[in-house]
C-alpha cells in the first residue's frame, strides 16, 4: 500500500471519481495543465482529458455558477477555489442557490457538487491566503462542510463528498498537506460524512478539534500523558452538519471539555459546540468548557500568524485550567 | 493608427406600433396566422392573469407580485423560440415564456403566495425556478449549456436580465463563460427601462446595453421587445446557432414595463405618467391585436370569446391556488438534504411537537 500526503490522497480521490464516474468533473483556475497550485489535480487533465479537468477564466463567483448549473442539470461538478480567501465571490451562489435548490424546488432540481478550498495559515501566504471561515459556511442550511485532518480521512471523506447528493465545501487544511505520510489504499472506500471521529481515546478531558489543529492537540496530548493526564482527541471532520453526539459521549465519559479551532473565537464553531454542551450536556461537565482559538483579529501577514495560531502551549494551558476542577 | 476590432449592433423589427409589417425580409411566421392567433390568445392569457395576480395581492391573498405587464411579446417569443428540451432560466417575470412550457398559473400564484411548492412546477423538468438575486440565473444558464457541450447534447439554455441585471457582475460573467467555452446560450437582456427607480441612462453611457456581448466576441443584436416577430426570429436564429455549436449570442429587447417594479413599488414616485401614457401606444398586445385584425384574421367576437375563456381559465387557476392545501411543518425539513441529518432529525421533531400543540 502507498504512503501518500494529504495533497496526494485527495488527487488520488478525484482520479478515482473521473474513473468511475462519467458525470464527474472538475473545474478550476490552473486545475487543468498546471495541476492545481498545490497540486492537488496534478495530472489529471493529462490522464483524463481537459474536458473533464477544464480550466476556466478567472472569475470565482463563475466557477460556482458554472457549478451549481451543471449540478442542476445532472453532472457531478468539482470546482477548485483556490484559497478560501478568494471564495467569497463564490459566495452568493453558494448560499443562494447551492445551498438551496433541492428545498426551493421540492427535490425537482438539486446540486450535487463539491466547492474545494485549501484554507488556514501557517503556510507563509500572501493576504488573503490563511483564512479559516468555516463558521461562516457551517452557518448556511442546505450545505455541508467537510474538513479531513489526515491523508486516510481526505481521501475517504472526498469520495463521499463528491458521492454525496448535495452540495458539500470540502475545506482542506493546505498547512498540512505534506506534512505526514499515510498508507491510503485507492480502494474507492468513502468515510462517512455527518459524523465525528475519536482519534485517541482519554479519560480526563475530550480535546475536540478539526483540520489542521489536529497537529497541535495531538502534540498537546502528548505532552498531557507525560504529566498523567489522559486526552480523548475527537476529530470533528464534517463541520456541518454537526456532530455533537459524540462530542457529548466523550464528555459524558471525561467530563471536561476544551475546544481547539485555528479561526477567530466570535460566532464560530466552537461558540456552537460549546453553547451545546451547556444546553445539552451541563451536568456531565466538571468544569467550565474552555476554547484555544485565534484571536478575533483579522489574521495577520506571515511575519505574525504563528502568534495568532494556537499552540500546544496554549491548548496545554487550557487543559490544566479545566483539570484544576475537581 | 490602425483600426483593430469595431462592431455595429443592428436592430431588427418587423411590426410598427401600428400593426404594419415593415422592413424589406418578412419571416415566414409573420404569415402563419394560426401560429400568432395562438400566440395572442397567450399574450391575453398572461396579462388577464397579472391583473388578477396583482388584484389579489392588493386583496390580501397573495404575497408580493412582480408583475409582467408590457413584457408579453419579450416573454412569450423566448417560450415559443424555445425547444423542450432547452432550458430556461428566467428571473421572476417571464410567466408567459413559463407558461408556454407548460408551468400552470396556479403555481406561479403558489410560489408568489410564499408556498415553495410553487417552484416544484410542471413544464420542463430541467428548467430553473424563478431567480430574486439579480444576474445569477445567468451563470446557471451558463453551467447548464457547458454540460450539454461536455455531453454532445443538441440542446441550449436561455437566461433573462433586465437592463439592470446588465450591470451585474454576473452577466459579464457569463457572457465571458459563453465565450471562453463556446457555450450553446442565449443571454436576453429585458430592457424594460427601469431598474426599480433607476431609469436605463443611468445603468450604462453604452450607446446599447446589447454591446456588453462585445467584450466577448460574441454576436449582438437589439430588438423591438414589443414586436412577437422580432423576438421570435431572433430568439429562433440564436438557438439554432447555438445548437449548430457556433456559440452563444446576446439580445437586447426594448420594452417598457408599464407597470410598478413589484406590487411593493410605487412607480408614480419617480416616473413621469406621460412616459407611462407613451408607452402605451407602443405595447404588445394593442399591436398584435391590430395586425391581425388588418390581415383579416381577428375580429371583435373573436375578441370577445378569448377575454371570456381567459378570465374563466384564469379564476380558474385563482380557485386551485386558494384551495392548495396548506404546506406541512415538516416540508421545511424534508428537502433540505437527501437524508435528512441526525441534528435536524431532533429539530422536526420539535417543530411537530409545537405543531400539534398548536392545533390543539
Amino acid at each position: 500500500m502507498a504512503k501518500v500526503t494529504m495533497v496526494d490522497a485527495v488527487t488520488m480521490a478525484l482520479a478515482h471519481e473521473l474513473r468511475n464516474d462519467k458525470d464527474v468533473v472538475i473545474l478550476g483556475e490552473d486545475v487543468g495543465i498546471n495541476g492545481g497550485v498545490f497540486r492537488a489535480t496534478n495530472g489529471l487533465a493529462q490522464e483524463f482529458g481537459e474536458d473533464r479537468v477544464i480550466d476556466t477564466p478567472l472569475a470565482e463567483a463563475m466557477i460556482a455558477g458554472l457549478t451549481v448549473g451543471m449540478a442542476t442539470q445532472g453532472m457531478k461538478p468539482i470546482a477548485e477555489a483556490q484559497f478560501m480567501g478568494f471564495i467569497y465571490p463564490m459566495f452568493e451562489q453558494i448560499v443562494c442557490h447551492a445551498a438551496r435548490f433541492r428545498n426551493r424546488t421540492r427535490g425537482r432540481l438539486t446540486c450535487p457538487l463539491v466547492i474545494r478550498a485549501p484554507y488556514g495559515g501557517g503556510i507563509h501566504a500572501p493576504e488573503h491566503h490563511s483564512e479559516s471561515t468555516e463558521a461562516m459556511f457551517a452557518h448556511i442550511p442546505g450545505l455541508r462542510v467537510v474538513a479531513p485532518s489526515s491523508p486516510s480521512r481526505a481521501y475517504g471523506l472526498l469520495l463521499a463528498a463528491i458521492r454525496n447528493p448535495d452540495p458539500v465545501l470540502f475545506l482542506e487544511p493546505k498547512r498540512v498537506y505534506h506534512l505526514n505520510k499515510e498508507e491510503v489504499e485507492d480502494d474507492g472506500e468513502e468515510y462517512p460524512l455527518d459524523m465525528c471521529f475519536v482519534d485517541r481515546e482519554g479519560t480526563d478531558v475530550t480535546l475536540v478539534t478539526w483540520g489542521a489543529m489536529m497537529k497541535e492537540t495531538i502534540e498537546a496530548a502528548d505532552k498531557l500523558a507525560t504529566e498523567g493526564i489522559s486526552a480523548e482527541i475527537i476529530d470533528v471532520a464534517t463541520i456541518s452538519p454537526l456532530d455533537m453526539d459524540t462530542i457529548h459521549e466523550s464528555v459524558e465519559k471525561t467530563g471536561r471539555c476544551v475546544i481547539i479551532q485555528e479561526a477567530a473565537r466570535h460566532c464560530s464553531l466552537s461558540s456552537e459546540i460549546a453553547a451545546n454542551l451547556a444546553d445539552q450536556g451541563l451536568y456531565n461537565l466538571m468544569a467550565p468548557v474552555k476554547r484555544v482559538t485565534g484571536y478575533d483579529t483579522i489574521m495577520p501577514l506571515f511575519k505574525m500568524e504563528k502568534k495568532y495560531m494556537p499552540t500546544a502551549d496554549r491548548i496545554i494551558d487550557q487543559v490544566r485550567k479545566v483539570m484544576e476542577v475537581s | 493608427m490602425t483600426t483593430v476590432a469595431s462592431f455595429e449592433i443592428n436592430y431588427l423589427q418587423y411590426l410598427s406600433p401600428n400593426g404594419d409589417l415593415v422592413g424589406d425580409k418578412k419571416p415566414n411566421i409573420a404569415t402563419n396566422y394560426e401560429h400568432l392567433k395562438s400566440i395572442y390568445e397567450l399574450m391575453v392569457m398572461t396579462r388577464t392573469f397579472d391583473t388578477k395576480a396583482v388584484a389579489l395581492q392588493r386583496t390580501g391573498k397573495m404575497g408580493t407580485y412582480a408583475s409582467c405587464l408590457g413584457h408579453e411579446a419579450v416573454h412569450i417569443g423566448i417560450g415559443a423560440a424555445m425547444e423542450e428540451s432547452d432550458v430556461f432560466a428566467p428571473m421572476y417575470r417571464e410567466y408567459g415564456a413559463q407558461f408556454y412550457r407548460g408551468v400552470k398559473m396556479s403555481e406561479v400564484l403558489n410560489y408568489w403566495g410564499g408556498d415553495e411548492r410553487g417552484s416544484n412546477f410542471s413544464g420542463p423538468q430541467h428548467d430553473f425556478p424563478w431567480c430574486v438575486p439579480i444576474a445569477t440565473q445567468c451563470m446557471h444558464a451558463a453551467g447548464a449549456a457547458l454540460a450539454f457541450k461536455l455531453r454532445g447534447e443538441q440542446r441550449a439554455a436561455v437566461s433573462v436580465v433586465g437592463d439592470g441585471g446588465s450591470s451585474k457582475g454576473d452577466f459579464l460573467e457569463a457572457i465571458n463563460a459563453a465565450s471562453a467555452f463556446q457555450l450553446p446560450m442565449v443571454l436576453m437582456i429585458v430592457n424594460n427601462q427601469w431598474a426599480i427607480s433607476v431609469p436605463r441612462k443611468k445603468q450604462s453611457a453604452g450607446r446599447t446595453l446589447a454591446q456588453k456581448g462585445v467584450a466577448g466576441g460574441l454576436p449582438c443584436i437589439q430588438v423591438d421587445g414589443n414586436d412577437y416577430i422580432a423576438v421570435y426570429t431572433a430568439v429562433k436564429s440564436a438557438l439554432k446557432r447555438a445548437k449548430e455549436g457556433k456559440g452563444a449570442s446576446v439580445i437586447e429587447a426594448i420594452t417598457y414595463r408599464l407597470s410598478d417594479h413589484t406590487t411593493a413599488d410605487d412607480a408614480s414616485r419617480y416616473r413621469p405618467d406621460d412616459e407611462v401614457e407613451n408607452a402605451r401606444e407602443f405595447e404588445p398586445i394593442k399591436r398584435m391585436r391590430k395586425y391581425l385584425t388588418n390581415q383579416g384574421q381577428w375580429n371583435e367576437q373573436l375578441e370577445n370569446q378569448l377575454i371570456a375563456t381567459c378570465k374563466a381559465e384564469v379564476d380558474e387557476a385563482v380557485e386551485e391556488y386558494l384551495n392548495v392545501p396548506k404546506p406541512e411543518i415538516t416540508d421545511m425539513f424534508d428537502y433540505m438534504y437527501a437524508d435528512l441529518p441526525h441534528d435536524l432529525e431532533a429539530q422536526r421533531r420539535y417543530a411537530l411537537e409545537q405543531e400539534e400543540k398548536s392545533n390543539g
